[in-house]
This record gives structure tokens, C-alpha cells and sequence, in this order.
């Protein structure tokens, strides 16, 4: 229906390209190369932000999950800077560290770490205290307590903090790459944008969701070896 | 065959021996208090090898804390509870692992004490000891409710306890797997001749099972009963058991029910 309209004239190409441009347009920029290293950029930057939220996200829940001391004294700040919209903080991030790598990996590792320290967190203190001392009756030891019980007890919900936390590092890149970029995919968009070309426009767009998908089926993958037990 | 005695076994190495001083636990003066609220005031309890003991007592009379200071679940000074060999718990519920398969669950009570290669094996037969020899591979989730307690009594046995601590290990199953549960344990007794001590509130229970009943009241051992009626003779008929059902049931504060008014009196009205 979209090449049909698009054939017809109805939809011009000032509005959006058609299906089969969009096709030719991908090919094109395939046989360039200039998609495959857009992609290359893009993803790098996400899963260098990723991992820096990721880590601070992780380290932060297990030491407030675990002790009453780490959650008295992390868990409060955490609250309070999980409810600032992150976005918000780009003009405070530009004024920080300028428009190079560092505001995007900032943004993207912020929008991570919340999600992923709430989850994780939340699943550390659900683990019922029951089996906890069962554990502790049979002689384990802490750290082999923490192997048995806590990780794979926290795990399902850390893993649906995973998930949210890989949308919103999609999100914050896509974001962070179309305010200001001089390379990857919102780079490329952006370059489209000026020339008009909505063909390329919608190339990227679709890399974007693509890439969102393939992180999102990766993590539910693992949802379904790791929690086979649950169904 | 009634057993009343545990016969030693020279191959086990907590051999009992029947000797007076010997206990696998030893509690003296066990006070135990939390706040203003004296849970347990100076217990002194002595459990003998291969013995049977039923602690008897309403909720909230300090049994269980009694068994979590004997489990040291529970701070409790080394002094006030000695524990002569290995200890092992089951509990109320079965609180096996649920991301852990059913041999894991037991293997992992092995973790510290057994090399790795042995843990399956041992924990595959103390499966088969209970019963569960087809539920290996299951999941915790996928069994019902006797069959997850059974897992926890394997996994509670595994470790050869010379101490085997039950605390209401049979009071969320129904009527008919509960007497299941019995006899397995009895079984279970006589082939591994560990102490055990069960806290229970059931009154029929401690009779079907123990060698000695300890009724425990306000955080005190009030009563101590010895039955040494061979079990397979325990019918509630039996005037041993009878008595001491009557005693015990007193001592906990249960009231005889008063004769039925409207029967008297209909009684009464036939008669005049």
C-alpha cells in the first residue's frame, strides 16, 4: 500500500520515501560501507554506555541489597536521582564534558544504571529469608550463599531491569546521537536530514529498531535458559 | 519388627553407644530473651544418641527458638548448647531452592563436606531412601506438597546428621500424607540411628513417634514423659498411650469437653 501510494504520486518523496527506494537506498549505503560504520559507531557507543551504567547500576543494588548500611547510604541518593527525567541533564552534560563522546556515554549510562539498580535491587531484598536460612542451616558459607541463593534468586527480576535498561540505552543514544554527532547513526540521519533524503532517513530509523530488537531477543534468550525453572 | 532401642551400628561413625553421659546435644540453662519477652528461662535438655524426642508445646512457647539456638540459626552462647556431632534441619516448609532441580537441591547440602563427584551419587540415594527416585531431574515447582517435604528430609539426611531437627516438619500436610510421613521417618530412624528432635503441636503425633515427649510452657521444659511402647502397638486405645495422651493434654491446658446439656437433660426427662 505504502509503494502503491508512493507510485501514484499520492506520497512524494519530500514526505517519505517509498519501500522500494528505501530498499535501493539501504543498498547503496551498504556497498559504501557508510551504514555498516554508522552501525559500528552506534552500537560501540551504546555498549560502552551500557556497560558503564550497567556496572555502576549492579555494584550499587548488591551493596545496598546486601547490607543495611549500603542501602542507607546509597539507596536514598539513587531514589532521588532516578526521578530527575535524564534528557533533562543534556544542557548540564554539554556544559560538563563539551559534545564530544563523553555527554553521550554520560546520558546512555544514566539511563541505564536506574533501571537495572531498582530491579536488582528489589530482587536481592524479595528473596524470601526463609530459604536464605535454609542455606545457612546446610553449613553454606556467605559467598556460597550469595552464589545459591541470592543471584539466582534476584535474577528474574534483574533481568527485566536488563530489559527496560537496554531500551533506554537505545533511546538515550538515539537522542543523544541526533543533538549532536560527527559520526554513527544519528550522524547519518542527520546528514540525510539536511539534503532531504527521507529514503536514508528511514534506513537508519529502521537500523535503530532492528538493533533494539536484536538486544531486547538476546536478553529473552537468556530469560529463557536462565529461568527455565519458573514455568 | 518394634524397635524401641537403637541398635549401635559400628559402621556409622556416630555410633551410639547408650552410654548416660553421652548426648549429641547438651543444653544447660538456656535462657534466651528477646526485649522484655523471656522466651526460654534456663532450659536444660539432653538428647541422647539415636534417641527420639518430641517437644511438645502451644505456639509461641519458645519450641522453636529452642531448635533454631540447637540448629545455630540463632546466636546462642556455646556454653548454654553444646552439639556433639553434625546437625541438620528441616523445617515447617520445605524451602528447597526452586531454581535448583531436585538432586541439585540435595547435592548442595553436601557442598562443604563431600567432594564434588560423590554429592550426586549420595544425594541420588538419599532421594531413593525417600521415596523420590523418579524426581531427580523435576524441578521444586513441578512436586506437590508431601513430595517437596520429602525432598527437604533428604536433604536435611544427606549429610549423615547425628542430629536431625524437625520443627513442625508435617503440620501443612493433610491427614493421610502426614501418617505417610511417619512411617518414613520411623524407617528413616531406625536405618541411619540419628537423635532426632521434633517440635510439633500435635499431640498424637508426639505419641505415634517418640521415645520421650518434652512439653515445653512458658519457655520452661514444664513435663517429660517416656514412652516405651513399641510403635507398631501405639494404637490411641492403648491405655499407655491413653494416659499419657490424657496427662499431656492436661498439662498443655486442654479442658476435658463438659458432658452435652441437651443430652442430660434429655437423659433426665427419659428417666422421669
Amino acid at each position: 500500500m505504502w509503494q502503491l501510494l508512493s507510485s501514484t504520486g499520492l506520497l512524494t518523496e519530500d514526505t517519505i520515501a517509498s519501500p522500494a527506494q528505501i530498499g535501493v537506498a539501504a543498498g547503496e549505503l551498504v556497498a559504501a560501507g557508510t551504514l555498516q560504520s554508522a552501525i559500528l559507531v552506534s552500537v560501540q557507543r551504546v555498549g560502552l554506555g551500557f556497560l558503564i551504567g550497567a556496572t555502576i547500576g549492579l555494584v550499587t543494588a548488591v551493596v545496598a541489597g546486601l547490607s543495611r548500611l549500603g542501602e542507607d547510604a546509597l539507596d536514598p541518593p539513587m531514589q532521588m536521582l532516578r526521578t530527575l527525567p535524564h534528557f533533562g541533564l543534556i544542557p548540564l552534560f554539554i556544559t560538563w564534558f563539551g559534545i564530544g563522546e563523553t555527554p553521550k556515554l554520560a546520558l546512555i549510562a544514566m539511563g541505564v544504571a536506574f533501571p537495572l539498580y531498582l530491579n536488582t535491587f528489589g530482587g536481592i531484598r524479595n528473596i524470601d529469608t526463609k530459604t536464605t536460612e535454609a542455606a545457612a542451616a546446610m553449613g553454606l558459607t556467605w559467598s556460597q550463599r550469595i552464589r545459591h541463593v541470592v543471584i539466582p534468586g534476584a535474577l528474574p527480576q534483574m533481568l527485566v531491569g536488563l530489559r527496560q535498561s537496554l531500551g533506554i540505552a537505545w533511546l538515550s543514544l538515539i537522542v543523544a546521537e541526533t543533538i549532536s554527532a560527527s559520526s554513527g547513526l544519528g550522524y547519518m540521519i542527520n546528514l540525510a536530514k539536511e539534503f532531504q533524503q527521507t529514503d536514508v532517513i528511514v534506513v537508519g530509523l529502521a537500523v535503530y529498531s532492528l538493533l533494539g530488537l536484536a538486544t531486547d531477543s538476546l536478553v529473552r534468550i537468556v530469560e529463557r535458559r536462565a529461568l527455565a525453572w519458573r514455568s | 519388627m518394634a524397635l524401641l532401642k537403637t541398635t549401635p551400628r559400628p559402621s556409622s561413625p556416630h555410633a551410639p553407644r547408650g552410654d548416660d553421659d553421652e548426648y549429641v546435644a547438651r543444653v544447660t540453662g538456656h535462657s534466651r530473651s528477646f526485649g522484655d519477652t523471656h522466651v526460654l528461662k534456663s532450659i536444660d535438655l539432653d538428647i541422647r544418641p539415636g534417641e527420639f524426642v518430641v517437644m511438645l508445646g502451644r505456639s509461641g512457647c519458645g519450641k522453636s527458638t529452642l531448635l533454631r539456638s540447637l540448629a545455630r540459626l540463632d546466636p546462642s552462647p556455646r556454653a548454654e548448647v553444646v552439639i556433639g556431632g553434625r546437625t541438620s534441619v528441616a523445617f515447617q516448609e520445605p524451602r528447597l531452592l526452586p531454581w535448583k532441580r531436585v538432586r541439585d537441591n540435595v547435592a548442595l547440602a553436601l557442598l562443604n563436606t563431600t567432594e564434588r563427584r560423590d554429592r550426586d551419587r549420595l544425594a541420588e540415594q538419599a532421594l531413593g531412601e525417600v521415596g523420590l527416585t523418579d524426581k531427580l531431574g523435576s524441578w521444586p515447582r513441578q512436586l506437590s506438597g508431601g513430595q517437596a517435604q520429602r525432598v527437604s528430609l533428604a536433604r536435611a539426611l544427606v549429610s549423615n546428621p547425628s542430629l536431625l531437627l524437625l520443627d513442625e516438619p508435617f503440620s501443612a500436610l493433610d491427614a493421610l500424607t502426614r501418617i505417610d510421613m511417619h512411617q518414613l521417618v520411623i524407617q528413616l530412624w531406625r536405618r541411619h540411628s540419628m537423635a532426632i528432635l521434633l517440635v510439633t503441636h500435635d499431640v498424637d503425633e508426639a505419641l505415634a513417634l517418640a521415645d520421650r515427649v518434652v512439653l515445653m510452657d512458658e519457655g520452661r521444659l514444664a513435663h517429660t514423659w517416656q514412652i516405651s511402647l513399641p510403635r507398631p502397638d501405639r494404637a490411641p486405645s492403648q491405655p499407655e498411650i491413653a494416659g499419657a495422651r490424657a496427662e499431656i493434654l492436661q498439662a498443655l491446658g486442654v479442658k476435658p469437653l463438659p458432658p452435652n446439656p441437651k443430652r442430660q437433660k434429655q437423659t433426665e426427662q427419659g428417666a422421669a
